[in-house]
Formats: C-alpha cells, sequence, structure tokens
C-alpha cells in the first residue's frame, strides 16, 4: 500500500518567514488523502468522475440504442419506453428540485396538464386532430406559463410553505379533473372520471409514430436534447444562479442575481418539461384519467430524482432506471413473476451484505437458511396446513421455498399477524446492540422472507412503495447524496 | 464635489428600538470611510440599509445622485453596491470560482435559451466570466488560486472564507465595496495581511470602500476618515487621531465617565 502522492505545501510567496502552522494548502493535501477511497469502488468513481460528460452521454445511447434489438415488444414498453418517460419527467423535477432547491409537490400537475392539454387537440374528444408539431409546442408553452402563475403566486415562499401551496395545486388540479368536467363547447372539458379516450398517436408533419419501438426511438432523441440542454443550462449564468439561491437565497439577491426572477424561471422550465413529457404519455397511453397524476406518481418521481442524486443529471438517469425496473419486475403483469422474488431477496441479501466483519455476515446468512429449516420442520410436524399453502409465482426457486418457508393454508388472519410481527421484530432488533442484534436478526430476516411469500407477493403496489422506502433509507445511511449526487454540506 | 454616496436623515426602526437615527453620511470617490462603534451600535443595519435588505424609515440614500430607497438588493449591486457579509454567506456548496461567477450575474446578460444552445456571444461572455474570476482571485495572492478554484467553498479556512467574500463582492464589479468586519476572526498575521489588501483594492482596485472594523489597528491603519455610531447616532467624525480620543466616543466604549478619567489621568502625571 502507497502512500498517495502529497503535494508539497507550497511556500506561498506572500507567506515568506511566516508560521507555517496552519498553512492552509497543507490542511487542503491531508482533506484529499482522506476522501480518495480505495479498492473496487473507488476505482469505479474515480473513472466516472474522470471521463468526460460527451463519453457518459455516447455510452448511454450507443447502450440504449441496442436495447429494441434484444427485448420483446411488451419489455421495450414496460422497461425501455417507462424508463425514459420517467427519466424525462424527473428531469424537470431536477431543475425545480435539484437546481434551484425548490420544494414542489405540484410537479405532477403540469405533467397532467400536458397530457390533458394534448388529449383535447388531438384525440376524437373535440375532433380537433392537431398535428404533434403544432400542438407540442403550444402545450410545452401553455405549461409554462401555468409554471409562471404558479410561480408568481408563490414566490415569497419557500420550504415547507412553498410544499404546502404546490401540494395544494396539484390536488386541485386532480378534484378539478375528476369533478369539474365543464361543458366547454357542447363537451365536457376533461371527461370527468372517465377521461379523455381516443388520443392520436404522435404525428409530426404527417408521419405518425405507431410502434413501441418508433416511440421508444423518438424518446431516446427527446430525452438525449433535454439532458444535454439542460447541463449546459446548468453550467452557465442561469444554472450557477440558480445553485447560488438554493444555497443562500439572501446573499445571492445581494450578488446582483434577481432571486425571484429565477425562481419563477426554474418553475416555468420543469413545468416545461413536465408538459412535455405529458404530451408523449398521452400520446403514448392513447388516453388519459386523472388518476394517472395522482400522489404515487410523486412519490415516484421525488423517489428518482432522490436516489440518483438532487441536481446530477446522469442520476436522474440511473434513479429512473433503478425505480422503473424495480417497479416493472414487481407488476402483476410481469411475464416473468420469478423476477420480482429475485429482486426482493437480491435486496435483501445487499442490505444484510453491508454488516461486518465478513465473518458475521456468513454466520447470519447460514443462521438464517438453518433457522429456517428447524421452523419449517417443526410447523409441518404441528401439522402439515401450516406449511401446504400454495406458493404464488414460485417459478424456478419453488421446491427450494416449499421445504423453507412457511406457507400455510386455511389460517385466516395468518397474513395480517405475520405483518405486525415482522414490524415488531424490525422495531426490536433496531433497538438491540451487538450479538444481540445479531442474534435478533436470523429470525427477522426469516420473517421477511414469511412475510414476503404470504402477503407482499400477492401486493405489488404496497411492495413497491415499502421497497422504495427502505431504499431511499438504507441509501441515506450509506450515501445521502444519491447515487451519483454531490455531497453537499449545510453546516460547518 | 457631490459624493459617491450619501446618506441623508436616515431613520430605520425595529418595533420601539431606533437603530438608526437621523445618520447622514457621505463617501467620496476612491476615499476609505471605516465605521466603528460598540456593539448593537446599527453599523450592520446601516449595511443592510444601503444595500437594500431593509427599507428605511425615512431619509435617503443616494449613489452618484440616484435615490436608492425602494430599489431591490439585486438593482442596487448592479447600480454598483457590493458587501461582504459579517456572519459569512457564501455559496457553500459551490466551488471557489462558482462563488466568483454566480456574483457576476448582474454585469452578464445571455438568457437561458441561448445557454441551452450555447450561441457564440453566449460563450465569449462564458470566458469572460471565468476570466474575470479568476483576475479576481489573484487579487489574493496564491491563497485562492491553482487547485483552490474547484475546491468547494465548505473547505476553506476561515479565513479563506473571508478573502472568497471579498473577492466574490468585488465579481459585481461595484463602485463601493461594503466590507463587515473583514479581520474578524483572523490572526494578527492574516490581519496585517488583510489590512494591505484593503489599501491595494482602493489603490490597485480602484474600489471606493465602506468597512466596519472593531480592530483598531486596522482602522488605523485604512482609514481616510472614521464615523462613530452609537445607538443609530453618529457621535463623531474625522480623522482616525480626532474620533479616538473624541470624549464621546471613549464614552460610548467605556461608559460615563470614562473620558474624564482617562483625562484626569493624562493630566495627573504633568
Amino acid at each position: 500500500m502507497s502512500e498517495p502522492e502529497r503535494p508539497a505545501a507550497p511556500n506561498a510567496s506572500d507567506a515568506a518567514g511566516r508560521p507555517k502552522i496552519g498553512v492552509d494548502e497543507w490542511v487542503a493535501s491531508a482533506e484529499e488523502r482522506h476522501e480518495r477511497s480505495r479498492g473496487l469502488g473507488g476505482l469505479v468513481s474515480r473513472g466516472w468522475e474522470g471521463s468526460p460528460a460527451e463519453a457518459k452521454l455516447i455510452v448511454f445511447v450507443a447502450l440504449a440504442s441496442t436495447l429494441p434489438f434484444w427485448m420483446n415488444e411488451g419489455e421495450l414498453f414496460s422497461y425501455g419506453l417507462y424508463t425514459l418517460l420517467y427519466a424525462l419527467l424527473a428531469l424537470g423535477l431536477n431543475i425545480v428540485v435539484g437546481f434551484a432547491g425548490l420544494l414542489d409537490l405540484g410537479y405532477v400537475a403540469f405533467y397532467g396538464f400536458g397530457a390533458y392539454g394534448y388529449a383535447l387537440f388531438s384525440s376524437n374528444h373535440y375532433g380537433l386532430h392537431w398535428q404533434a408539431e403544432a400542438s407540442i409546442p403550444l402545450i410545452v408553452l401553455g405549461t409554462a406559463a401555468v409554471g409562471l402563475i404558479l410561480g408568481l403566486a408563490s414566490r415569497r415562499l419557500l420550504g415547507d410553505y412553498l410544499a404546502i401551496v404546490t401540494l395544494f395545486f396539484a390536488q386541485a388540479f386532480v378534484a378539478f379533473v375528476n369533478n369539474s368536467n365543464p361543458k366547454v363547447a357542447g363537451e365536457g372539458l376533461t371527461g370527468g372520471p372517465n377521461g379523455i379516450p381516443g388520443v392520436d398517436p404522435l404525428n409530426f408533419f404527417g408521419f405518425k409514430l405507431h410502434s413501441t419501438k418508433q416511440y421508444y426511438f423518438f424518446l431516446l432523441i427527446v430525452f438525449s436534447l433535454a439532458a444535454v440542454g439542460l447541463y449546459f443550462l446548468n453550467n452557465s449564468r442561469t444554472g450557477r444562479a440558480w445553485r447560488a439561491l438554493r444555497e443562500d437565497p439572501l446573499a445571492a439577491e445581494a450578488m446582483s442575481i434577481p432571486v425571484n426572477r429565477l425562481k419563477i424561471l426554474a418553475f416555468m422550465f420543469g413545468a416545461g418539461t413536465a408538459g412535455l413529457t405529458g404530451t408523449i404519455f398521452a400520446a403514448i397511453q392513447t388516453g388519459v384519467v386523472a388518476g394517472n397524476f395522482d400522489v404515487a406518481l410523486l412519490i415516484t418521481i421525488y423517489a428518482i430524482v432522490i436516489l440518483g442524486g438532487l441536481g446530477s443529471i446522469a442520476g436522474v438517469l440511473f434513479g429512473a432506471i433503478v425505480i422503473n425496473v424495480s417497479t416493472q419486475f414487481l407488476a402483476p403483469s410481469n411475464d416473468h413473476p420469478e423476477l420480482k422474488r429475485w429482486l426482493f431477496y437480491g435486496a435483501i441479501l445487499l442490505i444484510a451484505a453491508k454488516i461486518r466483519p465478513w465473518s458475521r455476515t456468513a454466520a447470519v446468512f447460514v443462521g438464517t437458511a438453518a433457522f429456517g429449516f428447524v421452523v419449517h420442520a417443526i410447523a409441518s410436524g404441528i401439522s402439515s396446513d401450516w406449511t401446504n399453502g400454495t406458493v404464488v409465482d414460485a417459478g424456478s426457486a419453488a421446491s427450494a421455498i416449499r421445504n423453507w418457508v412457511i406457507v400455510p393454508s386455511g389460517h385466516t388472519g395468518f397474513q395480517t399477524w405475520a405483518y405486525i410481527v415482522l414490524v415488531a421484530a424490525i422495531v426490536v432488533t433496531s433497538q438491540l446492540k451487538g450479538w444481540w442484534r445479531m442474534a435478533a436478526l436470523i429470525p427477522t430476516l426469516y420473517w421477511v422472507a414469511v412475510v414476503w411469500e404470504n402477503v407482499l407477493v400477492q401486493q405489488s403496489a404496497v411492495t413497491a412503495l415499502i421497497l422504495f422506502g427502505v431504499l431511499l433509507i438504507a441509501l441515506m445511511q450509506a450515501r445521502p447524496q444519491g447515487l451519483l449526487g454531490t455531497a453537499r454540506v449545510e453546516i460547518v | 464635489m457631490t459624493a459617491l454616496l450619501e446618506l441623508e436623515g436616515v431613520s430605520k426602526s425595529f418595533g420601539g428600538l431606533r437603530v438608526i437615527d437621523g445618520l447622514d453620511l457621505a463617501v467620496n470617490e476612491r476615499e476609505i470611510v471605516s465605521v466603528i462603534g460598540p456593539n448593537g451600535a446599527g453599523k450592520t443595519t446601516l449595511f443592510n440599509l444601503i444595500t437594500g435588505l431593509y427599507h428605511p424609515d425615512a431619509g435617503q440614500i443616494r449613489l452618484e445622485g440616484r435615490n436608492l430607497v425602494g430599489l431591490a438588493p439585486h438593482r442596487i449591486t448592479k447600480l454598483g453596491i457590493a458587501r461582504t457579509f459579517q456572519t459569512l454567506r457564501l455559496f457553500l456548496n459551490m466551488t471557489v470560482k462558482e462563488n466568483v461567477m454566480a456574483a457576476q450575474y448582474g454585469r452578464t446578460k445571455a438568457g437561458p435559451f441561448r445557454s441551452i444552445v450555447r450561441t457564440p456571444g453566449m460563450r465569449r461572455e462564458e470566458r469572460e466570466i471565468h476570466q474575470r474570476a479568476e483576475e479576481k482571485l489573484a487579487f489574493f495572492g496564491k491563497r485562492l488560486m491553482g487547485y483552490r478554484w474547484d475546491q468547494p467553498a465548505y473547505s476553506l479556512s476561515y479565513a479563506n472564507r473571508r478573502r472568497l467574500e471579498i473577492a466574490r463582492a468585488m465579481a459585481a464589479e461595484p463602485r463601493i465595496l461594503l466590507l463587515d468586519e473583514p479581520a474578524a476572526g483572523m490572526n494578527p498575521v492574516e490581519t496585517h495581511e488583510i489590512t494591505e489588501l484593503i489599501a491595494k483594492l482602493r489603490d490597485d482596485g480602484g474600489y471606493t470602500i465602506l468597512v466596519i472594523e472593531h480592530d483598531m489597528h486596522v482602522v488605523e491603519g485604512i482609514s481616510d476618515r472614521v464615523t462613530a455610531l452609537d445607538h443609530g447616532v453618529k457621535i463623531a467624525e474625522g480623522s482616525f487621531e480626532q474620533v479616538a480620543t473624541d470624549p464621546k466616543v471613549i464614552e460610548a466604549y467605556l461608559g460615563i465617565g470614562a473620558a474624564e478619567e482617562e483625562a484626569d489621568a493624562d493630566a495627573a502625571p504633568a
């Protein structure tokens, strides 16, 4: 192990003959040595930081372009298309929350506004059928204008206050679309709870996008352009002003930055991006309903931005991949139901593998396996109906699960009790220390598997939210700045 | 000759507390004026009033004859007044160079759309922003140069943060720099350095400087004129010697009777 080269403490010409103690170059070199991490993780992170943004984009586009050639239509739709859609949507949120630091909880309303806008201009609803090259720019500008209005109304608000006002805005949008449905030109404007069906596919100058593959490539181009544009914007005068306002609005104002105008600008850019994504979404879905723009989507988008790292464009993409792929694995319509099982056990293993030293990790794993067989043997010894339940979506791991996890049949209420016991077990384990914790971890881990096989595997929507929660908690412990974000220091 | 910065009858109250009371002040072009006074005298409030963070209840603040009262802080900075903060309000998670670049917002034009498509004009402006930032940082010798440019501001030592605050204020290209306790928390060597730097800012940089400072060695070393405040009222004005020996100033710092005692003590040996 060689000591990294230490920069010789420079003898500042203006510091000649002064005390060396506290020479700040020396302090900085010490910090640098401390931060440089070793091993594979360090290598990867240095390689990532060392490569220029252009190279990253080219690699991403090249890899993404291969997707349609080895995925079938359905896979491309749920893994490729939806990841890009989420990524584009999160890109806009990243402007508001990541760049400018404004906690905007009304973001999905802009997405809905864009989707409904496209549905009104290009569908059978009013029989307008505008071409996309006319309707999309109009809708993007319109959504940005709504962003302007919301920004103007809340320009003096920060933090919690801004969050509440924007959340109201989002809820008001959903409530309006769902319930109000005013008659405009002899037709209900929003279609109420039924939404607007029969939306046209995107149609540029007469060229219709009609296959998933075409939409995928279209979205890939739009996303790449948006990412490049925002990268440039972030490295410009405006981007720096946004960061300054995120750091300290008062100091930014005193440094000639018109804080209110920049906040509104961030809202407008975010809203415009969301509006653009909304139009594409409406075209892909060939219809819109208010339920598409609810708080669950807001949480998903925030999870993407936070997971990837606030303010990082590559992070947004990475977060979108992680979140969307795991959501799709958990989807009930998934063609490969065993994938969700691998995802679940993989995530558990990853978290448990954080235990150090390694001998202890191994002991916990072996202990959990053994504990399972013992419990299973005892349970089946008591009565066979404790273990003869049906394993849902068993796939390749069916026999292993059948012999290890207890899946009872005919015991109503077991699911509820199992869930409550799990929560209690997690609370107890987290309160224990040292060896006691290791000992408690073994039955807890086993019980996680029991709850998964009996409850969660059948309830994908709930599981997805729990998974996001666990993922974000684990990330908060391991990497508070997000996967690709830069660490921020609040108080020093 | 009209002064560059003029305050006329400026007053500010917070609730029932008169923090600044009918203050007149004039700062001439290329002059270094120090504001002294005990804690709570209203010095920082004075800065907040000049830079537009507070609005005065009465009076006028003029820069080259133009009234600043009611303008937003960023407008005032653009017109030519930049400040540092006593409590240090750097953009901590931005790099050293970015801090200085951000402060050039008011001096540059490229809008967001031009930045997205990177027009030639925008790129030229961006190069100038970099260049100007490097110039400002070079003002501090090697303290903020080289590898420091890309370090986040939070990694800087306290003294370097004070220097960066000044560099950032310089980047706004003001006519007048308002420095709020530039030597606070610095060791004697650094204090000496900052004293030289303030003189250099005026002589080489051409700035007019209004400075709040508690360290009387610094005040003595740099000031063309000194203004003493107490309870928001100007109690003395003039050269350092005049103000430092003014009985009202001594009283404000040391309490009632202190001036007489000192006079007695001076008289006794004679």
